[in-house]
């Protein structure tokens, strides 16, 4: 019963999205300003709906109906409680009504905290944002409806892949969506101003809070899935290049690149045009992103929903949007006129080479990922892009823009002087060349990446500090202190977040430059020296899981002779599924993780056994979650918090101008 | 979900990525048989190299570089080796010729016309003027907005 009001409330939410599309688009474009308010009571509604339909699937989930075919495909009643609930998004239907849940959510944020908002624009938002949803309504209910019953119920459900049992992949898919989705803010914010023929300082500030709340989930969904990637496949790698990777990481680089564009509209009035198209971009990469990975038109040996159905569907969602949105871009744009006037030399330039370096970046990753099909449609050949030619096409970008970032970042609004900015970095880009230096004095015979990575990583790191550190004027130490507690929390944000890139820069090239490995077969008993390092493997023996039969190992780590710790590398079986995985032993340290791997016996005695010393490992997540964090220290900043969420005297009359 | 596939392919064939008895006694020659499978794709799986894969057609495939290598072929020869026979579909890395050239070129090509645009727009808004003022809707708007 649950579930049919959960069906029935997920259609009334189309209705009242199609409602919510029509009459505040209308209203605004007739100026009816009743009209326009409907938009605000419709989004919340509608998030409600959806609320419940995804409460009824959840419910179902919970108790586990097998009469429900999805809960059948996805879940056990042994499963534990936690899993049941992420199962909800651990397949195709279910996350597609999350993706959709998400679209209302933040519709009716948009609505609950853009009261400040002139009432044509927001209406504008309310209206865009409910199109978007309407084909998402559209797409599961006519493809991929989670609510279909089974004619005869199973006593019990087929489980959830095991691997997918793992915290750190239950909670990627949320954040990622939550990402993606929330580019679609900013892409209703672009359409809006469009529709309104008016782009300010004051829409940049509105929308920013939505690009950065959109990114900064897009980072912690991204390095969730990579973290996981490094400690569940058994071989420590923590980046791929892989088609659907490669699907998130382009709107992440594209949010990065709106994110600061977005500065520029909100504090000079200038890159307005610019900025919109990103806006645009930003989502139809989401939307390329969803078509990547359900469509399986890039994973041609497995996929999630490799429907062409679906695929097809999602291509024309992909292809309404992102058309129709650009067509309106090329008519519009004319009228968004810059106001602001730099120099060449100035913040503002740096920014633009911000987004020049961000957004060829993104194209590069794009054609890379989309290659293969190009070739293979188009010139009939079979061919591969892989890591190789990410690593040498990508990493060039990230290069330059450590190099040009503090310099940028420390650059005047309006007319700036590099010598000026230059000077109080002298210090840092000593230091960095100095450290790059020594580290490749230390290191014999190894690639040059991680010297590279050291000065690029000192390089930012230095850079923000100092940034930080000028913003306190020019006073004592203490008054200077002082004052660096009281600087806007947005200047905190951008230390941290820049401090974050670059530590994340640094891990990368160390990682990658100065990785040992051991491969060997060890007997019982057996030490052997990895690194500064020793190894010993204790002893092998058979383990009883709740569904799984595990080999698992004892293996001490030393250090100068001394144990430093013992792990339990493991590789299970499990038989209903029948499928072998890996569980690494890892020894996390500050400098270094020790990768403990244990794998077949050998014909003739002792196991084979890989020992990997993955330095700089944890940076890696660390500089991330900085990354994140300092969006966040951004978002809450005071401004930023007031234009959003203030809840002020209603707009005057003429807030708001109607495009004609 | 995005890493399904990956796992998939992981889970099918129960082998492992370059095992023990694979590995050449000749400590140069492994180096470079390591380096060279780095950057070969396995043929059945979704985007791993034949380094880091487990299944039986990636160890076979190591095995018959190592073997290349020990002959005496140059890294090149050795690869062709197998190109000749599984296609160029395992090179993860697409050479440099024909086609695959505007792949190549892409990124420094736009990198270059972008750096253009954004140079004349900066040009255009450093040689601007002044702009005239807000209205005063604007103005009373854009007040009311900073003194928040």
């Amino acid at each position: 019963m649950i579930t049919e009001l959960g069906h029935f409330a997920l259609i009334l939410a189309a209705l009242v999205a199609v409602f919510q599309t029509v009459v505040p688009l209308v209203g605004a474009h007739k100026g009816w300003r009743s009209w326009m308010a409907l938009g605000d009571p419709a989004a919340t509604v509608q998030f409600i709906l959806v609320g419940f339909s995804f409460a009824a699937l959840t419910y179902a989930f919970v108790v586990s109906d097998f009469s429900l075919r999805l809960v059948f495909l996805n879940s056990h009643s042994d499963k534990p409680m936690l899993y049941k609930i992420t199962g909800v998004w651990g397949n195709h239907e279910g996350s597609m009504l999350l993706w959709v849940l998400t679209l209302a959510l933040f519709g009716a944020c948009a609505s609950w905290f853009g009261s400040n908002l002139p009432a044509s624009l927001r209406a504008r938002v309310l209206g865009v944002q409910a199109l978007v949803t309407v084909a998402f309504y559209a797409f599961i209910l006519l493809t991929s409806n989670p609510f279909l019953r089974m004619q005869v119920p199973p006593f019990d459900g087929q489980d959830l892949n095991p691997l997918l049992q793992d915290p750190g992949l239950a909670f990627h898919p949320p954040f990622l969506y939550l990402g993606y989705v929330g580019l679609s803010m900013t892409f209703s914010f672009a359409i809006a101003a469009l529709l309104e023929g008016k782009v300010d300082a004051a829409w940049g500030r509105w929308v920013r809070p939505w690009t950065l709340a959109a990114w900064l989930f897009l980072t912690v969904g991204i390095a969730l899935g990579s973290w996981w990637a490094y400690y569940e496949l058994g071989w420590g790698g923590f980046w791929f290049w892989d088609p659907v990777e490669n699907a998130s990481f382009m709107p992440w680089l594209l949010a990065a690149a709106l994110l600061h564009s977005a500065i520029v509209v909100e504090k000079r009035e200038a890159l307005k045009a610019w900025t919109i198209l990103l806006a645009i971009l930003a989502f139809g990469f989401s939307l390329l992103g969803t078509f990547i990975v359900r469509s399986g038109v890039l994973t041609s040996v497995h996929a999630f929903a490799n429907d062409p159905e679906r695929g097809v569907f999602i291509l024309m969602i992909f292809g309404g949007f992102v058309g129709g949105a650009l067509t309106l871009f090329a008519v519009r744009a004319s009228a968004m006129e810059a106001k602001g006037v730099f120099s060449m030399v100035s913040r503002e330039s740096a920014l633009v080479a911000n987004n020049v370096l961000l957004a060829v970046s993104a194209f590069v990753v794009f054609i890379g990922t989309l290659w293969p099909v190009f070739a293979e449609m188009v010139l009939g050949r079979v061919l591969s892009v892989g890591a190789p030619f990410f690593n040498a096409a990508f990493s060039p970008f990230f290069v330059a823009l450590s190099l040009i970032l503090p310099v940028g970042a420390m650059l005047a609004w309006k007319r700036g002087s590099v010598k000026k900015a230059f000077t109080p970095l002298w210090p840092v880009a000593v230091l960095a060349v100095a450290l790059g230096a020594l580290a490749f004095a230390m290191q014999t015979g190894r690639s040059a990446l991680g010297p590279v990575g050291v000065a690029l990583g000192v390089w930012v790191v230095g850079g923000a500090a100092t940034d930080l550190w000028q913003r306190t004027g020019r006073q004592g130490l203490t008054t200077r202190l002082g004052r660096l507690t009281r600087l806007p929390r947005a200047d905190w944000g951008k230390f941290v977040a820049h401090s974050g890139m670059g530590i994340t820069v640094f891990a990368v090239a160390g990682l990658m430059a100065w990785e040992d490995e051991d491969i060997r077969v060890a007997n019982i008993g057996d030490r052997w020296q990895v690194g500064i390092h020793e190894v010993e493997l204790l002893d092998v023996y058979r383990e009883q899981g709740p569904n799984y039969v595990a080999t698992k190992a004892d293996m001490a780590i030393y250090r100068n002779g001394r144990e430093v710790g013992v792990v339990h590398p493991e590789k299970r079986i499990y038989p209903v599924a029948d499928m072998p995985t890996t569980e690494a032993g890892i020894r996390n340290g500050v400098l270094r993780d020790v990768y403990l791997v244990i794998g077949d016996p050998q014909n003739a005695g002792g196991w084979a056994v890989r020992t990997y010393i993955k330095p700089f490992a944890n940076w890696i997540w660390g500089g991330s979650i900085l990354m994140a964090i300092g969006g966040l220290f951004s978002l809450s900043d005071r401004r930023l918090r007031v234009a959003a969420g203030a809840t002020k005297r209603k707009p005057s009359p003429t807030g708001g101008v109607p495009a004609e | 979900m995005r890493r399904l596939v990956l796992i998939l392919v992981l889970l099918a064939a129960p082998a492992w990525a370059v095992q023990p008895d694979e590995v050449l006694d000749d400590p140069a020659l492994e180096e470079r048989a390591r380096d060279l499978s780095g950057g070969l794709r396995c043929p059945v799986c979704q985007n791993e190299s034949i380094d880091e894969s487990n299944a039986g057609i990636s160890s076979d495939l190591r095995v018959l570089l190592r073997d290349r290598l020990k002959a005496g072929d140059s890294d090149e020869a050795a690869v062709q080796f197998l190109v000749d026979r599984y296609g160029e579909y395992i090179l993860l890395s697409p050479p440099k010729e024909g086609a695959n050239l505007v792949l190549w070129l892409a990124g420094p090509i736009l990198l270059l016309l972008a750096a253009g645009v954004g140079y004349a727009s900066v040009r255009a808004r450093a040689a601007a003027k002044a702009p005239e003022a807000l209205s005063d809707d604007e103005q009373a708007r854009l007040d009311e907005i900073m003194r928040s």
